[in-house]
């Protein structure tokens, strides 16, 4: 097919040309039906809609950039303006939010790395927990598999809250209270169930025939999973990573009942909620805090789009 | 050919059906240590405390044969604040889960052809879903400031407001509608929308999955059948999509009604917002009422497990949950 087409290109582009604007006719046309109306309704409903989720998304965040950008002043003068003066622009709110406690600034240099060691470490022990995890509930048989999801729907169904108060007396009793190592222990816990979830269903589209195929040629199970299985299912494992790493970054309420007590061991999300209610710090100065936290979630977000929603949302189509 | 077929000997084929079991079983062990260390155990621990009188100062006295008591549940049961952030809980929970799905039904089924700028527009909406909760509850903050918020700026100098709205911190404001004057609780319905803000992008996605995997000839076939708009959407893609909202209506509602950092961040709790979650951490932090607040928490469960059992004797069949978990 794929010659023919090589070798009449003019009139295969023609035909093209002469289909397209068949369609866009049929779909113009308007006649006072029921049917006629509602398309012509809803083809103009939708682009208002499309043009006000857009608006009602983004301009928090353009809100947020356009702020941290000002000067407190200015901004208390004119609260109004949308686009900022370029006379007015100014760096220096980032200045003083990086810039460590002792020079006057806020310290957030700290808070990143500590939120950037608890994400990272997180993703690792999680990924290193719910590989083995997964491929077991999606390839072998095994005593106990099908309650394995009980379990899972207990970390769903028990609001963190509930999880907050045994596991705050618990490592207030062991010493771990304040330190980033109880911190991590928690975020695990919270995410290897929803890791195992996505890693699974990826498992699951994998076809065992591979892997049976790689075992008839004499690999030992581990080999298969190590050659085999995991270089397959790389794509799941990055989009897990990723999301993973998300909600280790975004987790506020663990962070305020474990970490609060001591600024240097602060995140970023903690510290900006603690300094928020601060009267002395101008708001523009924390919303240059919102967006240095934002902006690593944005960054790796815009970078796995597709990864990620594919990853969450496989099997749903199954409904 | 599957390998166990291969195999010529009974002995040898059950010796493996075993070592699958024992490799399957060493695989998940560390996922099941943690869990039970971190979940199971600690929701058995509140259960206890609930049934106790613990503060964080005796703390060290409490055992597993400690002195059980009702005295916390049936204090909670009896005070008038728990029983007005259960309501203000059931409120937030129905229609911050509701006005989400609706959101995300909408946004799915507008975004669901292709157009010019269709991947830009699907990764902006998932903007509010994937920021740090704390980022953008500041924002709204900002927003909503009545002093120098562009929300109030924009109601007062264009929209001709009669005075800027405390969108945050009024419990009740009044709206004269028709000649009619309501009371409205505001900060409540503040919350209730960036709760819709934040989480209709979950729906989005899981819909426009579904909406995806649709088989364009059913519809195709009812478009040629004459079928409008309307129509295609009640008798073709509504009975479609109709498990993945059952499902997403079960996981936002308990979502939802668990849901601590968004109300606590915007308000603090105040202002007529006060739900159980921000109690329970109030209870823990501010008076060190370990028994109280596990007790708090303990009711909270308990009503969120009836919510799901009247839900499933409802709707019959428990569709979707399995799938998640």
């Amino acid at each position: 097919m794929s010659s023919s087409t090589l070798q009449r290109p003019p009139e295969s582009a023609a035909a093209g040309r002469r289909l397209r604007p068949a369609r866009r006719r049929r779909r113009q046309q308007f006649t006072w039906t029921r049917d006629g109306i509602e398309t012509a309704v809803f083809g103009a409903l939708k682009w208002l809609i499309i043009a006000g989720l857009v608006v009602v998304c983004a301009f928090p965040f353009y809100y947020m950039l356009l702020l941290s950008v000002r000067s407190i002043q200015q901004l208390l003068l004119e609260p109004g303006r949308i686009l900022p003066s370029a006379s007015e622009l100014t760096l220096s709110t980032y200045r003083s939010v990086l810039e460590s406690v002792g020079d006057g600034g806020q310290g957030f240099v700290t808070l990143l790395r500590n939120s950037g060691i608890i994400a990272v470490l997180t993703v690792i022990v999680t990924l290193l927990v719910s590989i083995p995890g997964a491929y077991a509930v999606s390839r072998l048989r095994f005593a106990g598999r099908r309650q394995v999801h009980f379990l899972f729907l207990a970390v769903y169904l028990f609001p963190s809250i509930v999880l907050a108060i045994p596991l705050f007396v618990l490592f207030t009793r062991i010493g771990l209270r304040g330190s980033l190592a109880g911190l991590i222990l928690v975020y695990i816990s919270q995410t290897v169930p929803v890791a195992i979830y996505m890693l699974r269903n990826y498992f699951q589209t994998v076809p065992r025939s591979i892997e049976e195929a790689a075992a008839a040629d004499g690999c030992s199970r581990l080999r298969v999973v190590w050659s085999v299985s995991l270089p397959l299912a790389r794509p799941a494992i990055m989009a897990t990573a990723l999301y993973v790493f998300m909600i280790a970054w975004n987790e506020y309420l663990f962070a305020l009942l474990f970490l609060v007590e001591d600024r240097s061991r602060w995140t970023v999300s903690l510290g900006l909620a603690q300094l928020s209610g601060s009267i002395e710090i101008p708001s523009t100065v924390l919303m240059a805090g919102s967006v240095i936290l934002t902006v690593p979630i944005m960054v790796l977000f815009f970078l796995s789009e597709r990864l990620l929603s594919e990853g969450l949302t496989a099997g749903a189509e199954k409904g | 050919m599957s390998i166990r077929s291969r195999l010529p000997h009974r002995g040898r084929t059950l010796s493996l059906a075993k070592q699958e079991s024992r490799a399957g079983l060493t695989l998940i062990l560390p996922t099941l240590i943690i869990i039970v260390v971190v979940v199971v155990v600690p929701v058995l621990w509140t259960l206890m405390l609930a049934f106790q009188r613990v503060r964080l100062l005796n703390l060290r006295q409490v055992g597993v044969f400690g002195n059980y008591t009702l005295d916390n549940i049936s204090a909670i049961l009896a005070s008038s604040d728990f029983r007005q952030a259960l309501i203000n809980t059931l409120v937030y929970t129905v229609l911050g889960t509701g006005l989400s799905i609706g959101l995300g039904l909408v946004a799915a089924l507008v975004v669901r052809r292709p157009f010019p700028g269709r991947v830009m527009v699907r990764g902006i909406m998932l903007l509010p879903y994937v920021a740090p909760v704390v980022a953008v509850t500041f924002v709204w903050q900002i927003m909503l400031n009545p002093q120098f918020g562009i929300a109030n700026h924009i109601g007062v100098d264009i929209l001709g407001w009669h005075h800027a709205i405390p969108f945050l911190s009024e419990q009740t404001g009044h709206v004269s509608l028709f000649g009619w004057h309501l009371g409205v609780p505001t900060a409540l319905l503040t919350v209730i929308a960036f709760d819709a803000w934040r989480y209709f992008p979950f729906s989005f996605l899981f819909i426009l999955a579904r909406l995806q995997a649709v088989p364009a000839e059913l519809e195709e076939s009812a478009r040629v059948d004459g079928g409008t708009p309307t129509q295609r959407f009640a008798h073709i893609l509504w009975p479609q999509l109709r498990p993945v909202i059952a499902m997403l209506a079960v996981l936002r509602f308990i979502w939802t009604f668990n849901k601590f950092d968004d109300v606590y961040l915007l308000t603090g709790g105040g202002s007529g917002t006060e739900v159980v979650s921000v109690r329970v951490y109030q209870l823990l932090t501010a008076q060190a009422d370990v028994g109280g607040s596990a007790a708090q928490a303990a009711i909270l469960a308990a009503v969120l497990a009836i919510c799901l059992a009247a839900y499933f004797l409802l709707f019959g069949r428990k569709q979707g949950l399995e799938d998640v978990a």
